[in-house]
């Protein structure tokens, strides 16, 4: 067979998921990086929400490697 | 626009990126082992996978940024690109005609053209296809390196050929898989990374009701904009379907009925989804037949929810520049230095009052000027630096470069971090659509030119290594028309026209040549020829008006006027449509058939037997999953009427 998509695909999102979500953390008092998205600190959000979709593309993608073992 | 700036955040996803996509060539370099596995994915790819990437192979630079530009000069109306053209004709390929792709066992479409014709119709099919997929990956690469230069500051040739690498990279290793991969990692950078954007954007407006109101204002008063210099009724905008009843001259994008209905959404999108090599050839890595006809159908599923973010963004823009919320207003095209110069020196040396001063700068400048700000400018030019009148000109220009709108609402929405998402989505779509596009070139020229004409029977690895080599080849061509494409500015409208030279004749040829069997080869030869005869003609006579006759038509003779680039577009496409349908049939009734009934099975309708279903689930099956589809389309048409 061939690699999985599902493994980039989730590392990739998961990844730069948690890294926007811990960086919203460290700018979270900066109300001048956040004046632009209107005063949401869309870094953390949108973050978290990358970390879940990469999350829901791994668990599939790890569920079938192992049956296939 | 000026430059942005980026922080290491951004700069840090951008490389991610990048190394992901080149780790995934990587990772696949081993599966790579015959000419099967390189230029069709040894067949073997996941339903889920090939749909999204055979929307995702079309879904590069140009839709993200010209539906975008055209949400701000259109509206929804720019749906029907979507709803009318692209859904119709997909569920059409999914239903009717990839029983014939597939199930002929042709490795392309110029193939299936030669086990239904003969070779000359595929030679006319697999040059004109190669050029034309050349061209549309020079241009996803030269809007890129525009994008690059522009906002980052990056030097156009290096951001090119450094892009261009990075691609030529990942497909020299991983061949069609690597394309298919990096497809459906695209599609959801930029579903992931322009969603965000989108949802600022239209709470920033106050939600869709406010979007409407103010677009009913633009609707009424586009010049206010610098969109349109006429006037339209207030639903111009927002309405898809009444502004078209009322013919040409009401809605902004100077299409009547026929036009939109027939030219876009039957012969322009039929004409490209059904026979395009670049997204069939993605189906056609499916598993088995039903997994190649769900290929489509699956892929329409979130093509109909598309407009959502790639042309509510442009409406969102009109609808701020209206406002001028938070200072914002519609990108204004750039001045080029060498105009910048010539002007700067007319103001310095004109008089202060002379009304010729104004006209002169405008000439010099080169675009349309706002008289009143120009005016300013000489009156209080003694006080003023060179670069602060360079400045003071640029704002004062009066035309809106349309393919910025998008990254005008990036800049103004995201923060650090968010931005390099934005960026990187938009980054992937161009690299992907170069990916997509050498692919299929490489595909084509290996088998239906190389292998067809030039060297016949040698071992499957000389075509893998000649498949390889060739990738070199493309994405040299690719960027050779990059430098070529850079005199355009909105990608669209010429992708549109060049899309209907070749393709719209093209359709009437399949349509004939799956669905009847009398169709012979020589009339579907000079069909075809003579369709795009009569595209190039009907170019050559008739003009938009506003235009100069010159490369937007019109050199040989003005037989007509249309009120829109686009409507004659449109009106080519179906004169070329017509042309060839008319000479396929008449030439074909009057010349033998070189195909015998046993040799069209598989490739013609009435040749082959209908298969029972194989699928236990009735929803999944091709029929039914596509009418539902062509529902929820006729439910978003009804919404936005």
């Amino acid at each position: 067979m061939t690699l999985d998509i599902r493994w980039p695909i989730g590392l990739l999102f998961s990844i730069v998921g948690l890294m926007l979500s811990l960086y919203g953390i460290f700018t979270r008092a900066s109300t001048e990086l956040y004046e632009r998205s209107l005063g949401i600190n869309i870094n953390f959000w949108w973050g978290t929400i990358l970390v879940v979709f990469g999350v829901c593309m791994l668990i599939p993608a790890w569920r079938d490697s192992k049956k296939k073992t | 626009m000026h430059l942005i700036g980026l922080g290491w955040m951004d700069y840090t996803i951008m490389a991610l990126y990048v190394a992901f996509v080149l780790g995934i060539g990587q990772a696949l370099r081993k599966y790579m082992k015959s000419s099967n596995d390189f230029f069709l994915s040894g067949r073997s790819i996941p339903t889920w996978v090939t749909g999204l990437a055979f929307i995702s192979a079309n879904l590069g630079a140009l839709e993200l940024v010209g539906m975008a530009a055209s949400g701000a000069k259109y509206g929804i109306a720019t749906a029907h690109f979507y709803w009318v053209g692209a859904i119709p004709a997909m569920v059409f390929l999914a239903v009717f005609m990839m029983p014939f792709y597939y199930g002929s066992k042709a490795r392309s479409v110029p193939e299936y053209l030669k086990l239904r014709f003969d070779e000359r119709v595929r030679c006319l099919n697999s040059i004109s296809f190669a050029v034309m997929t050349v061209f549309a990956s020079g241009i996803s690469m030269n809007a890129l390196a525009k994008l690059l230069n522009q906002l980052l500051g990056w030097n156009y040739d290096v951001s090119l050929w450094i892009c261009s690498g990075v691609v030529l990279l990942y497909v020299m290793k991983g061949g069609l898989t690597s394309a298919i991969y990096t497809e459906v990692l695209q599609f959801f950078m930029i579903v992931l990374g322009f969603a965000p954007v989108v949802y600022l954007g239209l709470r920033d407006v106050g939600g869709w009701g406010a979007l409407k109101a103010n677009l009913a204002q633009v609707a009424q008063h586009p010049a206010t904009l610098a969109l349109n210099d006429k006037a339209f009724q207030a639903d111009a905008w927002t309405s898809a379907w009444k502004p078209l009843f009322g013919g040409a001259a009401s809605n902004p994008m100077g299409v009547d009925i026929f036009a939109m209905v027939f030219g876009l959404g039957f012969v322009l999108s039929f004409g490209y989804w059904c026979t395009n090599f670049l997204v069939v050839q993605r189906a056609m890595a499916a598993k088995n037949m039903s997994a190649a006809r769900r290929t489509p159908l699956i892929g329409a599923i979130p093509k109909m929810l598309l407009p959502v973010l790639v042309i509510l963004p442009g409406m969102i823009a009109a609808s701020l520049a209206l406002t001028e919320k938070g200072g914002y207003r519609l990108p204004p095209v750039l001045v080029k230095d060498s105009a910048a110069m010539v002007a700067v020196g007319i103001v310095k040396s004109s008089p202060a009052d002379a009304p010729a001063a104004v006209e002169a700068v405008t000439k010099a400048v080169g675009l349309k000027m706002n008289a009143a700000k120009v005016s300013a400018i000489l009156a209080a030019k003694a006080g003023l630096t060179d670069d602060q009148i360079k400045a003071r000109l640029q704002d004062a220009v009066a035309e809106n470069d349309y393919d910025g709108v998008i990254l005008s609402l990036v800049k103004k929405y995201c923060p650090t971090g968010l931005l390099g998402l934005a960026l990187t989505a938009l980054l992937a779509s161009f690299m992907s659509g170069m990916a997509g596009n050498v692919t299929a070139f490489n595909t084509v020229w290996t088998y239906d030119l190389y292998q067809a004409y030039f060297v016949k029977n040698k071992g499957d690895s000389h075509y893998l290594m000649m498949g390889k080599c060739i990738t070199v080849v493309g994405i040299l061509l690719s960027i050779a028309c990059a430098y070529f494409a850079r005199n355009y500015s909105n990608a669209m409208d010429v992708i549109q026209l060049v899309f209907g030279f070749v393709n719209a004749p093209l359709f009437a040829t399949f349509l004939m040549g799956m669905f009847w069997a009398r169709a012979t080869g020589t009339g579907a030869f000079l069909g075809l020829l003579g369709g795009m005869t009569t595209s190039a003609l009907f170019h050559a006579c008739t003009l938009a008006t506003g235009n100069v006759p010159g490369i937007k038509g019109g050199y040989l003779a003005v037989v007509r006027f249309f009120p829109s680039e686009m409507a004659q577009n449109f009106w080519l496409a179906s004169f070329a449509f017509a042309a060839c349908l008319f000479l396929t049939v008449s030439i074909s009734l009057v010349t033998r058939r070189t195909k015998t009934d046993g040799e069209l099975e598989g490739l013609v309708y009435s040749m082959t037997p209908t298969k029972v279903e194989e699928d236990k689930v009735w929803i999944m099956r091709p029929a039914v999953l596509g009418s539902i589809l062509l529902a929820g389309c006729v439910i978003l048409n009804i919404i936005f009427f």
